[in-house]
């Protein structure tokens, strides 16, 4: 049987870190994936979800049920992005004639790093990438989805690279959507906490499953000229082993 | 916005840029996160006490109105009053009106939330009455006349040499010394006068027990035990979701309270009282009083989807896990229950036009859901409120339009595709020409933070096309 799986790329990925989605496709055919990117797809809702904008979200996830509903099997590099689809679709779909269709896409639809090692089986995927790295483990993959073991898993196998934890990794970065924006200043001082334990390993490098949250901490590290730089697990494990 | 909004603004930037405040908050939140997980240690399951507790809750508040008759039937049998506040004023009058008839001129309060949200000691003060707030950290921020800065710890904001210049400036013939001992001793030495003075004791109560009858009060400092039986009157004042089915229910509340609350495996002072002072006791009030406050928490039974709310048992772990309250700290929300819970509660009892900004000052990790011992999901509460907000025509009509747009772009993914191209565009083109971030509008909100993002030329969908040819 053909290996086959659909793309699911969030909006902001595709219009500001199209290298991610990239990288994505790179390891997934090296893994012998055929890859698909339903051309159709825009946005999954969230941005109107989390803000209360419920009348603006729903038709993007019935949308996003439509383009999706002939896929077997979806991945996306994010895990905010599929836990919107896996965990709050069934709510906001809820007087949808979508609804069971929503919640059955849910249960297909994974995380990159989820997809690769409970899905694939695989916890080397052939990489290497000569550096230290501490993971961030993002709030929606680690408490909505429960994914916490598999980028780790994934990590600890790339040749050459140096992982270290960090101290309360699981506190939020401080992006959270909207709020980074209405709430600028919480969310940068909730930044520099989560940059104060990044630097405090001596990494030279943050990864995380969640582009959104790497966007924003790049943003941080970058602003006050933290040496530790921001990169999303899919460019690390794209990077073939030699 | 509101006129709170604002303030919440403009107090929340200073605080999180406040390094002193963060480091405070920080080092005394690290020790709580310590305390707590080896508090956890103690329990067999943890899991599973969350989960009875939230069960025993639920139990508790489905079944609110038998529950809270037997508990008055019990109480009233022995010699008892209980009241049915309906709002703050009600239930701020009936206390004067007891203060008053027995002509009170000091009252002692043992810390309570609901005392704070019905503002009853300013009501007190007005009719001449001298009020003491006996919990150490309440007394604190009462010399300071400042609100309590936590829901549990009420002056966690204060390093020892602020409470030691405070209690020299207004308590400085108790002053003895300037050791952590010492400052305890002196507000000891202030207190025992107040709680021989007093002619009534106001308390909170932690949970009502309805088979018994019976009030339980949690204190570490014993100051519950000398507000509740020293004066002549006792006055319990507490919100009607306090309610449990059983006395064996402390069993597990007693120890997870404890635990979420502070670390301890139960409470130092865990007391239950059940009425005034029978014939045959030497201690205790001749009067005993309970008022049952409701101020909106009927409302919040009605709605299915929020009635969970109402398990809350006020221990503090949603406010000390949340990475806002870290950076913001208490006083910043200008709300009688600051963090997730009041942030969850308070659009809800006030008006989501007053308060509705709290619900949106959150990040949505969900920390607070993860620790919560009776597993109340304050985020999708939050989510709630939004949308509430939304649906009562309270969100900008910028993000209105915003968002109407945007939803138009995402029904095609042309549009979308387009309107990506040419943001982008402009964005690159404005940086190429040296033009500051800050001048692109909206924009500024992210990059008066943070650095600019280098902005791609294509987008996934375009490079993907390229590589992979046009369907």
């Amino acid at each position: 049987m053909d290996k086959r799986v659909a793309l699911f790329i969030p909006c902001f990925v595709d219009q500001m870190q199209p290298q991610i989605g990239l990288d994505t496709v790179t390891v997934l055919r090296r893994l012998g994936y055929k890859v698909e990117y339903p051309e159709d797809q825009t946005c999954c809702g969230q941005p109107g979800f989390n803000t209360g904008q419920w009348d603006a979200a729903r038709p993007c996830a019935e949308r996003f049920v439509k383009v999706f509903r002939d896929c077997e099997q979806i991945v996306c590099p994010s895990g905010s992005c599929t836990s919107m689809v896996r965990t709050h679709y069934p709510e906001l779909l809820k007087d949808s004639t979508l609804r069971d269709e929503a919640v059955a896409l849910g249960k297909r639809t994974f995380e990159l790093s989820e997809f690769l090692v409970r899905i694939a089986g695989v916890s080397d995927v052939g990489a290497e990438f000569n550096h230290s790295v501490t993971y961030h483990p993002s709030c929606h993959a680690t408490r909505e989805l429960g994914i916490y073991e598999e980028p780790l898993t994934l990590l600890s196998r790339v040749k050459g690279l140096d992982l270290r934890l960090m101290k309360d990794a699981s506190e939020c970065c401080g992006f959270g959507g909207m709020f980074s924006t209405k709430f600028g200043m919480i969310s940068s001082a909730m930044g520099e906490t989560k940059v104060a334990n990044i630097e405090s390993t001596g990494a030279e490098y943050v990864t995380a499953v969640d582009p959104s949250c790497l966007m924003h901490l790049d943003g941080v590290l970058r602003f006050k000229n933290h040496t530790p730089k921001a990169i999303h697990i899919a460019s690390i494990l794209a990077q073939e082993a030699r | 916005m509101s006129q709170l909004s604002e303030e919440f603004l403009v107090a929340a930037a200073q605080k999180s840029a406040d390094l002193t405040h963060r480091s405070t908050i920080k080092r005394n939140m690290d020790s709580y996160d310590t305390a707590v997980a080896k508090g956890q240690t103690r329990f067999a399951d943890w899991e599973a006490a969350r989960a009875r507790s939230a069960q025993v809750k639920s139990e508790g508040i489905r079944n609110l109105a038998s529950l809270l008759e037997t508990f008055e039937t019990k109480i009233i049998a022995r010699g008892g009053h209980v009241y049915w506040a309906e709002n703050s004023e009600d239930a701020r009058q009936y206390i004067c009106d007891v203060a008053q008839r027995n002509n009170v001129k000091t009252v002692v309060k043992s810390k309570s939330m609901v005392t704070e949200e019905i503002h009853l000691s300013p009501a007190l003060e007005k009719l001449g009455m001298t009020v003491w707030e006996t919990d150490l950290g309440e007394l604190i921020v009462q010399l300071r006349k400042e609100p309590p800065y936590h829901i549990v710890t009420p002056a966690m904001h204060l390093t020892r040499e602020q409470i030691r210049d405070l209690f020299l400036e207004k308590i400085p013939d108790d002053v003895h010394g300037e050791t952590h001992q010492e400052l305890v001793s002196a507000a000891r030495r202030f207190l025992r006068r107040a709680f021989f003075s007093a002619e009534m004791g106001i308390s909170g109560a932690n949970f009502l027990v309805a088979d018994a009858g019976m009030v339980a009060i949690s204190t570490n400092e014993g100051n519950g035990r000398l507000t509740t039986s020293l004066p002549r009157i006792h006055v319990v004042v507490t919100g009607i979701e306090k309610v449990i089915p059983r006395l064996e229910d402390l069993g597990v509340l007693w120890p997870v309270l404890a635990t979420t609350g502070t670390g301890q495996p139960i409470t130092t002072y865990s007391t239950l009282i059940g009425g005034p002072k029978t014939a045959d006791e030497i201690d205790g009030p001749e009067e005993f009083h309970v008022v049952l406050v409701d101020n909106g928490r009927t409302e919040v039974l009605a709605d299915e989807a929020q009635q969970e709310l109402l398990r809350c048992i006020r221990c503090g772990a949603c406010l000390n896990k949340c990475p806002v309250y870290r950076q913001v700290g208490g006083h910043t929300y200008k709300s009688i229950y600051p963090g997730p819970i009041g942030s969850a509660l308070m659009p809800i009892f006030d008006g989501v036009k007053e308060y509705g900004h709290l619900s949106y000052a959150c990040s949505l990790c969900t920390a607070c859901n993860s620790v919560c011992p009776v597993k109340i999901k304050l985020s999708d509460h939050l989510l709630e409120n939004r949308r509430k907000y939304v649906a009562e025509g309270d969100a900008r009509l910028s993000e209105k339009i915003g968002f109407a747009g945007f939803r138009w772009a995402a029904m095609s993914a042309k549009r979308f595709a387009f309107f990506g191209w040419a943001g982008r565009k402009v964005l690159r083109g404005a940086l190429a020409i040296g033009l500051s971030p800050h001048a692109l509008g909206p924009l500024a909100t992210w990059t008066k933070y943070r650095a600019v993002a280098a902005v791609p030329k294509d987008s996934f969908r375009a490079l993907w096309r390229k590589q992979n040819g046009t369907h």
